[in-house]
This record gives C-alpha cells, structure tokens and sequence, in this order.
C-alpha cells in the first residue's frame, strides 16, 4: 500500500541528506567539541558550519543563536530566561490564548512564579492583532509572546507588524517568537522585524528530532534554565548534540534553496485541498484564506464524525493525518485552538488537521478526496449517543 | 557467591503416577522462564529434587524473580553447591557460606544435616554437632537455639554437598501444560488478564482472542492487548493471540438489534468466536474475567444469557471477586499499569446508555434472529480474517 503522509505539521521525514551527513559525523567526527584534541575541533567545525547555515537563512549573527533539544527547550528557555532576567523591570507578560502547550504551561509556571500574564483571544481566523497586543502592554510589561503559524490550523500572525509597534513604541519590550510552524515556510528576518527570541525546531523542516535553535538578539539577556558545564556562553550546559545540529543546518539551508517556488507548490497543494474538501458533503474547512493561512496546513470539521474514528480509518487506507489537537488531552483545562476561538464540542471532536510537504503530491491529495468519499457515508452511519 | 537454586514443589509430590510428567513440566517451565535471563542454566532432576545450576557468572536477581513467576514452585532456596571432600573440607565449606552470608548482628541458628550419601564416616547427628561447635568458635555473635532459630542452616549430603539458609516462597500452583489448555477472552482492562493468570496457576496453558474494532478502536488499544499478554505469559508460557476484527458485526448487530441488548448480543458472538478458536487449540474450556454483577453484562441474568452460546465449559475464575481484590492481583502480576492505558476497546465504544440488566435468553435468541440474513457470512470472514500473534 502507498503511504500518503499528511502529518508534517507533527513531523517530518528527514532528507536523504541530512540522514548521510549525521550517519557520517556519528561514525567520524563523533569528538566532544569542548575537547581540546582534533578530535573535538573537528566536531566543533561541524558546530559552525550549521551555526553559518542557519544564520544565513534569518540574516542573523552566528553568536545569537543557541542550540537547543527542539521546540520546547527553545520556548521554555526564551520565556523562562527572559522573565528572571528582567523582571526588575516589570512581572507582565503578553501572549495569546492559542499557542503551543510549550508556551502556555510555561507561561502557567511563570504565573506561580509571581508574573502577571495576559493570553490575548485570537479572532475569528485563529489571529491576534498589533492593535490588542498594543492595548494590553502596561508599564510593567516586559515581555511579549506570540506565535508565528499556529499548529492546530494554520493562521499565521502579524508577527512583523507587531515587532515594529513595539520597537516603535515599546523598545524594551522583549519580542518572543515561537516559529517552530513558520520556520521554512516563511523568510523570517529578526533584525528586521523586531524579533527579539524566536524558537525553531528542526524535526518541523525534515531535519532530526531532538534538535533546534533559539535565535538571540545581541544585547537580549536569558538567564540559563540548564546548569552545568557552561556550553554555549553558560546559556545552555550539555554536551552539544554535534550530529542533530549539524542535521539542522543542513536541514536549514535545504529549506530555504529555491524558496518562493517550494512555498508556491506546498500553498498550490493546500489550495487544491481546500476547494476539494469544501466541496464535500457536511465538510467545513477551519483554516483561514490566503494570505492569513500557512502554506501547508489545512484544518476541516468533518461533521457527524469523530475525528479519532476517521482518522483511524484513513490510517487503514494508508493514510496518516492528525486529528487536530481536540481529543489528545481529557484534561479540561487543556484547550485547543478551536476551542479557545469558542467552537463547539461538536465542530473540535470532529476536525482533522492535513498537513503537508514537498514530499506529498497533487495526486495523493485526490487519493485522499477519493478515500473520504467512500468513508464519510459509511463512518456516519454510527452515531455515539 | 551462589551457584544454584534448589527448587521446592509442592502438590506435585502427591500426584502418584503422573509424577514424573508434573516434574518435566516443571523443568520445562523453569527453563522458559529462565530464557531471557543472563547466564547459562542448567536444570537438573536428581534424586526427587529439582536443581537450577549455573554453569558461570549469571544475574542472581533476574533469576530469582523469573523462577517467583514459574507456577508449580512453592520455595527456591538460593544454593552454594559445593564438591564432597571429606569433613575438614566440608567445615571450611560452611564457613565460608556463612561468612558470605550473614548479616550484622547476633543471630540464633541450628544445623540441619541430610546424608543421602550414606559413604560419608560420620552420621547425620556428628555432623550437625561438630559444624555447630566449629561454627559458634568462628562466628562470636551466633548462639544455638534447636527449637526456633532464625538462621537454619541446611546441609545435604549427595553426590554433592549443597549449603542453604533461606527459602524463599514461590508462587504455589501446578506447573502450565500441565491441566490441559483453555482459551482466554482477553481484553485491554483489569479483569482478564488476571483471569488467564490464575488459570494458568492452576497448570492451564493459555491462548487468547481479543476483539477490535477499527477504526473505531486503535492500532494502540490492539498493541495493549499484545502488551498485556506478554506479560501473562511471563507466567503461563507463550500465548497464541487470536485478534479478531470485529467491527463488522458490531455495526450490522447496532443496525439490526435492540440497543439495549447491544452489549448482551455482542458478547454471545464473542464466545461463539472464541470458541471456535478453543477448537483450532486443543482447548478445553474458554476463561472470561467477569465478576458477578460488575457491570450490566455480568449480572447472574446476563452471564446466563452469554453462557446459552457456549458449548465449552466457561471458567471465571474472578466470579467472586471484588474489584479492588482484582486490582490487588493485577498490581502484584505488573498488568495493572498497562491495562490502565486509556485507549478505548470495542466493548466501551458501542455501549448503549441503558443496557438490559435482566435480560431474557429466549428474547435475546429472538432478536438474534434479525440477523440470520448476513451473520453467518460476517462471522465467518471475523473468523478467517483472523491474525493470529504468538506472544512469548
């Protein structure tokens, strides 16, 4: 059976590429970069060779950017070591009510922590504005939050927009990206868009899993929130991970070759997508039109049928796709994106999130129409009561 | 220090005749259990005693908890075994074993000698009096005490001399393989894998059939179950895992039935299934771990209901259970945290929200008749589409 992947918003397969280059420095250049011996110069080489790569893609310095475990090391140390290193200067924090868990229990903690926090509601596209970031800043804000694209459907945010209103009019206001859905699919330049913290994983553009990079401004402080033996400027202590940063600067560079042509077949694939869905029966598509959805989510509710349900029998056809975020946690205080947008239990236990990448096609994309043709009639004949 | 485990058994030694068949079964089951266990071991039968020797370093810890799980055990004893070489060797020997052995502190103790080798120069009764006297100049903190000492300190005499202080309870029962095979109803919850297990306790060999339900039921809730009987069968030996896809007869009973006899009907296919499964295994009964009036299914009216289909005799070895007594047995045999998983079985998706608590067998034979027009085909596909996983 072909396997049809639609998952990319969860991960991705890594290149070819990237697989040779950690496979060839896991066996090779295996050193301990803090060591003192070829062995280790060798492996710190591979260190700034990624640190090039990946600096070339935001415009950025080499020195501004700290090599993390992935997406949520990143957030937790950006939001973590920003509010200790400059609470002083204030205890209020800004960010919205649809970001990733590892923005939103970290910011929970900073609350018991004696931080002030405002989550901003997104509007009807899954959006927040410069306009309410604006109205919620107070005299002791010192931070603010958001996310570029969010991961459950696809909307993308002001991000520009917002970092020039506060450079503009609120210098020392620090600016937190979470890019781990924007990184790779959009060119995101730091220094030009008022960024001060922006957190990227490398498993989201087909390079490994337990690697990324949190991007810091020259001149932004971050106290550490690992200790130890004092790795990258004391920020983050731990033996780097030589092969997954290495994967992620090549990843990085791949990513942004040929960029406009590959975003412009992953939105021309997302675009086919949506019209097909829309034009199902009891089908409703959730993320918003261009220009404020990402290139390569699309979330729809497939009413009458739970998302698990569907899922699972998609997965049966070879199909894997994710069932949004809705039904993962039974923790009622865990809410999704839907339902923060105010959604109800009806529309958020039956959407399913596609996501895509290059490595997917216009023809899978009909396979997968053509297996919810036959499916939804089927799947809806059960009804839980 | 140790090199071997005397293996104690229990109901065993009065099963006349049969005895020996009990005792290779035993050996059998010891040498499963032992596989995955660092070391070589040798498990030797010798003079109506069952040894485990290691021929090398091995993982005393892993040994001995794979030997708590054989059933048929009732105490291992950890061993030295040391080579017959006259009494001033046999003196050093014990020693030596104590040396190693004892804790800090006063302690009482009592020599036990068993001379099988009736070659060695001295008795039993000389034996036991000169390795107290050398024993209490050696060790100062030791005192006798014949009627209840805490340290009694074995001494046997064979081909060998084997040296042990401690028994250590095993987990009773007969060995598997011995009483027959019976075919287990297994589901991703509490219940029935500590069903199978103390079947299995009883020398049963255990096969099982689990029910899924996809899509409605995932690829996750179907590698619990195999999960779940990997475990088991850590006591009762490989399992033949039977999985079955159930969905297709669930729906047509859903379109077709009453809803509040969904669950009633569901569970009558189930046995009928299961035991078709029975007969492809050689086993002699099915195993379900109800417990009277749990649920709606298990009321003394439901299970009369189920038990209508069944032609094999069905043992449910929890009827009298509690289910914290359940979840007691569940903890001690490790099944607990995995049958917790929260994946959803095909049994708690298609419930209705009243279920027949009294149901009636002839009304339920009556609404099973509504599905004489495809049924029969359905079963059979469930039954031929089958996977069959051996879980070991």
């Amino acid at each position: 059976m072909h396997e049809i992947y639609m998952d990319n918003a969860a991960t991705t397969r890594p290149t070819e590429a990237v697989v040779s280059l950690m496979n060839e420095i896991f066996l090779s250049d295996y050193g301990n970069p803090s060591a003192l011996h070829l062995k280790g110069i060798d492996a710190e080489e591979r260190v700034k060779t990624a640190a090039r790569q990946i600096a070339a893609t935001l415009r950025c310095k080499e020195k501004e950017l700290i090599f993390t475990s992935g997406g949520t090391e990143s957030n937790n140390l950006a939001l973590i070591g920003a509010a200790f290193a400059y609470q002083r200067r204030g205890r209020h924090i800004i960010s919205t009510a649809i970001e990733h868990p590892s923005v939103k229990k970290t910011l929970d903690f900073l609350e018991t922590q004696g931080f002030r926090i405002t989550k901003l509601p997104a509007d009807q596209d899954g959006r927040v504005s410069a306009d309410s970031v604006k109205e919620a800043i107070s005299e002791d804000t010192i931070l603010v939050s958001v996310m570029y694209v969010n991961n459950e459907i696809g909307s993308v945010n002001p991000i520009a927009e917002i970092g020039s209103m506060l450079k503009a009019g609120y210098p020392d206001v620090i600016f937190h990206v979470d890019a781990v859905q924007g990184y790779g699919k959009y060119k995101i330049m730091p220094h030009a868009m008022g960024i001060d913290l922006l957190s990227v994983s490398s498993h989201k553009i087909h390079g490994p899993k337990g690697a990324g990079f949190l991007f810091i401004r020259e001149g932004v402080r971050v106290v550490p929130i690992l200790y130890g033996g004092g790795q990258q400027k004391n920020l983050r202590s731990g033996t780097l991970n030589v092969p997954g940063i290495a994967g992620t600067g090549l990843a990085a560079e791949e990513a942004y070759q040929k960029f406009d042509k590959k975003t412009g077949t992953l939105a021309g694939m997302r675009e086919l997508l949506r019209e097909e869905l829309s034009q199902l029966e009891d089908v409703t598509v959730l993320t918003p039109k261009e220009p404020l959805c990402a290139p390569h989510i699309i979330n729809a509710c497939f009413s009458g049928v739970r998302s698990e349900v569907l899922l699972h029998a998609l997965e049966d056809k070879g199909i894997y796709v994710s069932s949004g975020s809705a039904c993962a946690s039974h923790h009622p205080s865990d809410k999704s994106t839907l339902m923060e947008m105010g959604y109800p239990k009806e529309v958020t236990d039956s959407v399913i999130r596609f996501s895509l990448s290059l490595n997917n096609t216009e023809e899978e994309i009909e396979t997968v129409i053509a297996a919810l043709k036959e499916l939804l009639p089927v799947l809806r004949r059960f009804k839980r009561r | 220090m140790y090199t071997s485990f005397l293996i104690k058994y229990g109901e065993i030694g009065i099963k006349g005749k049969n005895r020996r068949m009990f005792e290779q079964a035993l050996m059998d089951q010891i040498r499963f259990a032992l596989k995955p266990v660092d070391g070589t071991f040798a498990v030797t039968y010798e003079q109506g005693r069952v040894y485990v020797n290691a021929s090398d370093e091995f993982d005393y810890d892993g040994a001995l908890d794979a030997l708590k799980k054989v059933f048929g055990i009732v105490g291992i004893c950890p061993m030295v075994q040391v080579e017959e070489n006259g009494i001033e060797k046999l003196i050093e020997d014990v020693i030596q074993y104590l040396k190693d052995t004892l804790t800090e502190g006063k302690h009482t103790f009592k020599v036990d000698t068993k001379r099988a080798n009736k070659a060695f120069p001295m008795n039993s009764q000389e034996i036991n009096m000169l390795l107290g006297e050398k024993i209490l100049d050696a060790f100062p903190d030791l005192s006798v005490d014949v009627h209840d000492p805490e340290i009694m300190l074995h001494v046997e005499i064979r081909t060998h001399v084997n040296i042990f202080s401690e028994i250590i309870p095993g987990p009773g029962g007969m060995p598997v393989g011995t009483n027959g095979r019976a075919m287990l109803l297994l589901s991703g919850g509490i219940d029935s894998p500590v069903a199978g297990y103390m079947i299995a306790k009883r020398g049963v060999a255990i096969d099982a059939v689990y029910f899924h339900a996809p899509p409605y039921t995932s690829e996750r809730a179907k590698n619990k179950v195999v999960d779940l009987a990997r475990i088991i069968s850590r006591y009762c030996g490989p399992i033949r895992l039977h999985v079955v896809n159930f969905t297709d007869i669930q729906m047509y009973i859903y379109e077709t039935c009453p809803h509040d006899e969904l669950t009633i009907i569901m569970r009558r296919y189930m046995m009928r299934i299961a035991e078709e499964f029975a007969a492809q295994d050689g086993s002699l009964g099915l195993v379900t771990g109800e417990s009277i009036g749990q649920v709606a299914s298990q009321t003394m009216q439901s299970l009369a209901c189920t038990n209508d289909v069944c032609t094999l005799p069905v043992y449910r070895p929890l009827i009298g259970f509690d289910k914290q007594e359940i979840v007691k047995v569940s903890e001690d045999i490790d099944t607990y945290e995995t049958s917790i998983l929260p994946y959803e079985d095909c049994c708690t998706i298609f419930v209705a929200k009243h279920p027949v608590t009294k149901p009636r067998v002839d009304r339920i034979r009556k609404s099973e008749l509504k599905l004489a027009e495809k049924i029969d085909e359905l079963y059979r596909t469930a039954v031929d589409t089958a996977e069959t996983i051996l879980v070991k």
